[in-house]
């Protein structure tokens, strides 16, 4: 026969933004080693919806670790025990037989709980909105080659753009700082010509609007590396100081 | 003001504040070595210091160093308290390569504080305080020389308890320094991808080499030397 997984779920229960929340104890049992976590949690709604139970609320969509909308705090990780993956790339075979698993929320002051699991992370949105951006003038498209970017800027640009704003830093960081998520936004723009233009304005204003929304003030523990799924770097962090002092330094 | 209004703002006041501490604990420790092999030295040194207006420019600096140190400390740790939110997690697990120090560096602070007081009513207050209220009673009282820095240490570190106390305190310090001093850095962005792990080896090496020279006094005396 297959070898199946008796599990235990704690789940953090939520009605709503105002409401206090607590753990429901649920018992899954037969689920298959190949199965993914967010799949075990279908089969876990399935079963409360067969109850008349009302389902577990859960962000997720696209499954496959690019959109960043999962987010599950799972047995004292964001994103669950594995590395460099989002929750909806969590299999099952990471847990043994008979293991308790204690999935909560994101808890942070600037990402307030919607409901269970879902968090509202609109606070990304308006920081991006603050100036994640490059004004561009419409007009002819100009030639690829035309500017030329060094390797070593292009590939670290790259790998700042890796981020897909999950907000597993802010849920990992002791101090609910959003400045992994700050620096890759800016490191990504900051490092090309194109956005260069922008650099200084664009560290002050997002770094503001992180500030107005509640968020936390770094304290380099580099927990937020640590748990990123996208293995965004810390040294990023390091640039966003270094554009914002030099920009107020210049005011 | 950027200072005080902005995240990264604190964060330079913390970083600058803490890279003064850091030089002030490098100078502190290499003049207390001397003692080890000169108390003539190490009176000498105490001397040249004493009272002189340099050195109450630079004591007044030191302490306007740690006040702000400490103030943004608390300021920092209550902002980052309310920015986690009401509801704390049921299960938190250390991530690989975080370092215990830097998520403890409020409660490593507070140990050092405590045992910072302990240590200006051991040396400070018999020493420069005197001088400046100019010794009233002390040497009608029989005391020794205010300067006779090499006496006081003879005398306290005489004690066991004592030693092993300053031994505590140092390494609560140098828990601090490990995260300290590579965070200060990267706090003013002097950090990179291919520094960021050479700057934590160095800034190691550089806080071990500090405690190390702190805490060769206490262990000599435990190791039954003595200095006069």
């Amino acid at each position: 026969m297959e070898k199946v997984l008796n599990l235990t779920l704690k789940v953090w229960r939520q009605n709503g933004p105002k409401v206090k929340g607590a753990f429901e104890t649920y018992k899954l049992d037969g689920i298959s080693p190949d199965c993914s976590f967010l799949e075990m949690m279908d089969i876990l709604n399935e079963k409360l919806i067969s109850e008349h139970k009302e389902p577990v609320a859960f962000d997720h969509d696209c499954r496959e670790g690019i959109c960043g909308m999962c987010s599950m705090y799972i047995n004292g990780h964001p994103h669950g025990p594995d590395g460099e993956i989002t929750t909806c790339q969590l299999h099952m075979r990471n847990f043994k037989d008979g293991a308790t698993i204690t999935i909560e929320p994101w808890r942070s002051a600037a990402f307030p709980v919607i409901k269970d699991l879902m968090v509202d992370r609109g606070a990304f949105d308006k920081i991006i909105q603050a100036g994640g951006y490059v004004s561009v003038n419409t007009g002819g498209v100009p030639d690829g080659n035309a500017i030329p970017i060094p390797k070593p800027a292009a590939d670290e640009a790259m790998d700042a753009a890796s981020c897909i704003g999950c907000g597993a830093c802010v849920a990992a960081c002791k101090n609910g700082s959003a400045m992994l998520f700050l620096s890759a936004k800016v490191s990504q723009l900051a490092l090309l010509p194109q956005g260069r233009v922008e650099a200084a304005h664009r560290a002050k204003a997002m770094l503001a609007k992180m500030d107005e929304l509640g968020f936390g003030n770094c304290t380099n523990t580099g927990a937020c590396e640590a748990e990123c799924p996208k293995n965004v770097s810390i040294s990023h962090i390091a640039r966003l100081n270094r554009e914002f002092i030099s920009a107020k330094f210049k005011d | 003001m950027w200072l005080i209004h902005s995240s990264i703002g604190r964060k330079v006041i913390m970083s600058v504040t803490g890279i003064f501490l850091i030089l002030f604990l490098t100078f502190h420790s290499i003049m207390n070595v001397t003692v080890l092999f000169s108390a003539q030295v190490y009176n000498d040194i105490c001397e040249i210091l004493g009272a002189n207006w340099y050195a109450i420019l630079g004591t007044g600096a030191l302490a306007l160093g740690f006040v702000l140190h400490i103030l943004y400390a608390l300021y920092l740790t209550l902002l980052n308290l309310k920015a986690r939110g009401k509801d704390r997690y049921a299960v938190t697990q250390r991530q690989e390569g975080v370092a215990w120090a830097s998520k403890n560096m409020f409660v490593l602070g507070l140990i050092i504080f405590g045992f910072l007081v302990l240590h200006l009513f051991n040396f400070w207050a018999k020493m420069q305080l005197v001088e400046l209220t100019h010794g009233h009673g002390w040497v009608e009282a029989g005391l020794p020389n205010p300067q006779e820095g090499a006496f006081f240490i003879n005398e306290l570190f005489s004690n066991p308890v004592y030693s092993i106390i300053y031994i505590v305190w140092l390494a609560a310090l140098w828990f601090h320094l490990t995260h300290g001093v590579w965070s200060s850095l990267q706090s003013i962005g002097v950090n990179n991808k291919t520094w960021l792990p050479r700057v934590k080896c160095v800034a190691n090496v550089y806080s071990t080499i500090i405690i190390i020279l702190f805490m060769a006094i206490p262990v000599y005396f435990l190791l039954g030397f003595r200095v006069l």
